[in-house]
């Protein structure tokens, strides 16, 4: 099964109801995107495809259409996207286990409302789960990544 | 070992000696050191001038033992060495280091002494003192836990930071022929007068033949560059980018996924299991049984997942009462003198003093501590050693109960110690390792990283006890005069140990912790008694402890006291306080909320708390609006004082995560059990906050105490019980049980 991740071409031989999260994690060996609840209740195996936001351990890898970004994918240490920028000037992260997905979540979401309220941040983060209870700094981080990105 | 390494272990062992007493009451053998674990396989022209710091040609590495479950205590424990060192953190490798008695924790025997840890009296100290030598002579543990973390590291890893540089200053000395007081050192390099600087990797090798320099005087904090100021954590970058590896990222060749099915009757046995429809799925390897349940090994976690829950069992009955209303019964059953714990605090005489009586009943849920990261562990088993790769707040522990699964000697266990996705308590358990071990055993010679289900993982957490309170409050002419409190609750030590296959004789101070402690002096008549069960579910360490339910009654019987009393809750609880450090707390939370009463009018209230837990006062003021959609939280505000504080913006963070999660699951979160099995298996029965409910958080930091102390887990206390004071001031309603949301709306 072909799939391409952060812009290379994989292939991977596994059953087609397999969810992308387990192709990523345990054949592609991409272990920034995480197991947290295996129910899309959590957020934290968030990646992009096509730039959209999605739970990958609800989608069958069959069912991918579209080209995937892993948080691997969105910026390195070298050479941080905007979003993770931010997350360092906050210093966001306690146990940082949820962030790979709240940046992803995050991205998307900036991408698309370059001035968000308080209000648009919780409507859209609220369904990542943070045990830690770094929601004021996520507040914070995205609304510091929608100024850098948007030079407002 | 080399010769270098021979003298250095001699020296550290007489220079240590000084710097680790400071009590007068320890005897020589508890004073003495360990040696350092680094220097038996020291590599020749490699310093280590005491187990916290090591120095080759290529690198300075600092060894900083905590667990990090999220905390920030990787990074807390190199900026303490660096501070000292003359390095900056971005200089250093920092490492777990290698399990040894030699980093035992000397801070977690403070609160077993029997004083309140605002107690600073000599006599206080002194049984501290010697507590702290049987438990080092007893029992050296490696712990992490009981937020001890910085009052164990503060002075302990200043001083190793202080020796390293002055061994190194004295290494430089002998190079350049430049006298050591000429000398000075910044950026990991010493710098001639002349501004030539030479590396601190430079002087390894020269370094290494030199005895540790010992009883340096450390510096004043009003000259340190590093601490007291907001940081960069070192995990930071790790945790944004997706590179940070924890326990279940980890990945070595040839390694197989598995996970288990366990008796979800916590305890209970398997009577039988049928694994033929699972046998022949895709990627599965081998089904194994360990104790009470089965084991699933395949090539994929999820494989492996979907094969476990193709398997049928026959599960044996729960070991304790099947039915959550029956748990409760219990505790309703040991208010009496032959279940006494202790009674715990006895001032004046609350059946005598005089005034109106108002009393009430309270109840805290069991709770899952669910982290984000399930529990997992890889462990490679092979004829002569044994590794373990988990994150894990009792390190050594875990390395002798694997030896004792595999039979192997515990010098030929090795765990290495990963960053762990979130604990709250959840890591200082064992089974999770246990049961890797029992199929690492029956799977020798390949790695197995075994990860629990989420559902797993919540059918299989020792959640935070359950605990009762009966409270008669009084009060007259506008003032509480009395308080009785009675708390019913199991002993969580002694199920932890139980599980550890030990005892814990006589009285537990967990089961009063938060209630007994609280300082009041200005109350006349003050009462506390506990009562103690063991015939309920296992459970486990959760974050704040005994802490966390004795506060939210304690604070709750007092708030409903001072309504009847009619007077301000703010103030009345300054005038009953008497305790000066404590005091401060309360008038910082009155300023930086600007508390002008808890009524703000119609369907609006504020409600404030105080919790005294591991050394630390915690005032916490909640507003709410009561609206159509149901209780909204507009705001927090928190003020502590934890006596010095190493990172402002860290302490920050963690008194917001620490309110949010006494938020959030007083709103929402409890386990009960149904037929022997807890009921909530997944986020969506147990959430925990999420980011819509969560109020902005303002927080102030005090220096007044006289201890550093940790902070992990005292912003938890006080906020259930400022929510529920809250919600009474915005409706009139006092709840008092949680979850809060099983009485009103949350929106």
């Amino acid at each position: 099964m072909k799939i391409t991740v952060n812009g290379k071409e994989f292939d991977a031989d596994v059953e087609p109801e397999m969810p992308l999260l387990w192709v990523l994690r345990d054949e592609l060996g991409l272990t920034g995107t995480k197991y947290g609840c295996g129910v899309a209740q959590c957020g934290a195996c968030t990646v992009h495809i096509d730039g959209m936001a999605v739970r990958s351990c609800q989608l069958a890898v069959g069912d991918v259409a579209g080209e995937i970004t892993t948080i691997e994918g969105l910026g390195t240490p070298e050479a941080l996207h905007a979003v993770q920028e931010a997350w360092a000037e906050h210093q966001v992260a306690q146990c940082g286990y949820c962030q790979s997905g709240q940046i992803m979540a995050a991205a998307a979401f900036v991408d698309l409302n370059p001035e968000p309220t308080d209000e648009d941040i919780d409507r859209a983060m609220g369904a990542n789960l943070c045990r830690c209870g770094t929601y004021p700094r996520i507040r914070a981080a995205v609304k510091t990544a929608a100024t850098k990105l948007n030079g407002v | 070992m080399s010769k270098a390494g021979t003298i250095a272990r001699r020296t550290f062992l007489i220079g240590s000696a000084a710097v680790a007493g400071g009590v007068a009451f320890g005897v020589f053998t508890a004073r003495r050191p360990f040696a350092n674990p680094n220097l038996a396989e020291l590599p020749t022209g490699t310093a280590s001038f005491n187990p916290w710091v090591i120095v080759d040609s290529e690198k300075v590495t600092v060894i900083a033992t905590h667990a990090d479950k999220g905390q920030g205590v990787f990074s807390a424990q190199a900026a303490l060495i660096a501070e000292e060192l003359d390095i900056e953190l971005d200089q250093v490798e920092v490492s777990f280091g290698i399990p040894d008695k030699a980093y035992y924790n000397r801070a977690t025997s403070a609160a077993m002494a029997g004083f309140p840890l605002y107690d600073n009296s000599t006599a206080a100290e002194s049984v501290r003192g010697l507590v702290g030598s049987i438990a080092k002579l007893a029992l050296p543990m490696m712990a992490t836990g009981g937020s001890s973390a910085m009052p164990d590291s503060y002075d302990k890893l200043r001083q190793a930071g202080a020796s390293a540089r002055e061994t190194l200053k004295l290494a430089a000395s002998q190079e350049s022929g430049v006298p050591v007081d000429q000398l000075k050192t910044a950026r990991g390099a010493v710098i001639l007068p002349d501004g030539t600087e030479l590396p601190y990797t430079a002087l390894a090798g020269v370094a290494a033949t030199i005895s540790p320099v010992v009883d340096v005087p450390l510096r004043d904090p009003g000259d340190w560059r590093i601490l007291g100021k907001t940081m960069q954590r070192v995990d930071m970058i790790g945790k944004v980018t997706g590179t940070m590896e924890y326990g279940i990222d980890f990945r070595t060749e040839n390694m197989l996924h598995a996970t288990i099915k366990v008796n979800p009757r916590q305890g209970g046995v398997m009577n039988g299991y049928d694994a033929s429809a699972a046998e022949g799925m895709p990627g599965v390897k081998k089904i194994v049984e360990i104790t009470n349940g089965i084991a699933v090994i395949a090539d994929n976690t999820w494989r492996a997942f979907q094969a476990a829950n193709a398997v049928t069992f026959d599960w044996g009955p729960a070991p304790y009462p099947a039915e959550q209303a029956e748990h409760w019964a219990v505790l309703e059953g040991i208010f009496s003198d032959e279940h006494l714990n202790a009674e715990a605090r006895v001032e004046g005489d609350v059946e005598a003093a005089e005034g109106e009586a108002i009393s009430g009943e309270y109840r805290s849920p069991y709770i899952a501590h669910a982290p984000l990261e399930p529990l997992n562990a890889t462990i490679l088993v092979t004829e002569n050693r044994v590794d373990i790769w988990t994150g894990h707040q009792v390190q050594m522990m875990v390395e002798q109960m694997v030896a004792e699964i595999t039979g192997h000697d515990v010098e030929n266990v090795h765990l290495h110690n990963m960053f762990i996705g979130g604990s709250f308590g959840h890591r200082l358990e064992f089974e999770f390792v246990k049961q890797a071990a029992e199929i690492a055993n029956q799977m020798r010679g390949t790695p197995i990283q075994m990860t629990y289900s989420r559902e797993e993982d919540f059918a299989h957490d020792f959640p935070r006890h359950i605990t009762m309170g009966r409270g008669t409050a009084k009060v007259k002419d506008g003032k509480v005069t009395s308080l009785d409190v009675q708390i019913a609750a199991q002993s969580v030590m002694r199920s932890q140990m139980g599980r550890m296959g030990m005892n814990l004789p006589g009285p537990d101070a967990q089961l009063h912790e938060g209630a007994w402690d609280a300082p009041n002096f200005n109350l006349p008549n003050l009462r506390v008694r506990s009562y103690l069960t063991q015939k309920l579910a296992p459970v486990s360490s959760w974050r704040a402890v005994g802490a966390g339910p004795n506060v939210f009654i304690y604070e709750t019987l007092l708030d409903e006291a001072i309504h009847a009393a009619g007077a301000d809750p703010l103030e009345e609880r300054i005038r009953l306080m008497g305790h000066d450090v404590s005091v401060k707390v309360l008038e910082a939370v009155g300023e930086l909320s600007n508390w002008s009463g808890a009524d703000l009018g119609e369907n609006r209230g504020r409600g404030v708390a105080y919790g005294f837990s591991f050394g630390v006062p915690v005032a916490t003021v909640v507003e709410v609006t009561n609206t159509d959609r149901g209780i909204k939280l507009d705001g927090a505000w928190v003020a502590a004082d934890v006596g010095t504080v190493i990172d402002p913006g860290n302490l920050e963070n963690l008194a917001q995560g620490g309110t949010v999660w006494g938020l959030g699951h007083a709103i929402n979160s409890e386990i009960t059990y149904a037929d022997g099995m807890a009921e909530q298996l997944n986020y969506h029965a147990h959430e925990g906050m999420r980011m819509f409910q969560c109020p902005p958080i303002q927080f102030r930091a005090l220096e007044n105490g006289a201890n550093i102390r940790g902070f992990g887990e005292p912003p938890v206390p006080p906020s259930a019980p400022a929510l529920g004071n809250a919600i009474f001031a915005a409706t009139g309603q006092r709840i008092r049980e949680m979850p809060f949301n099983k009485f009103v709306d949350f929106v």
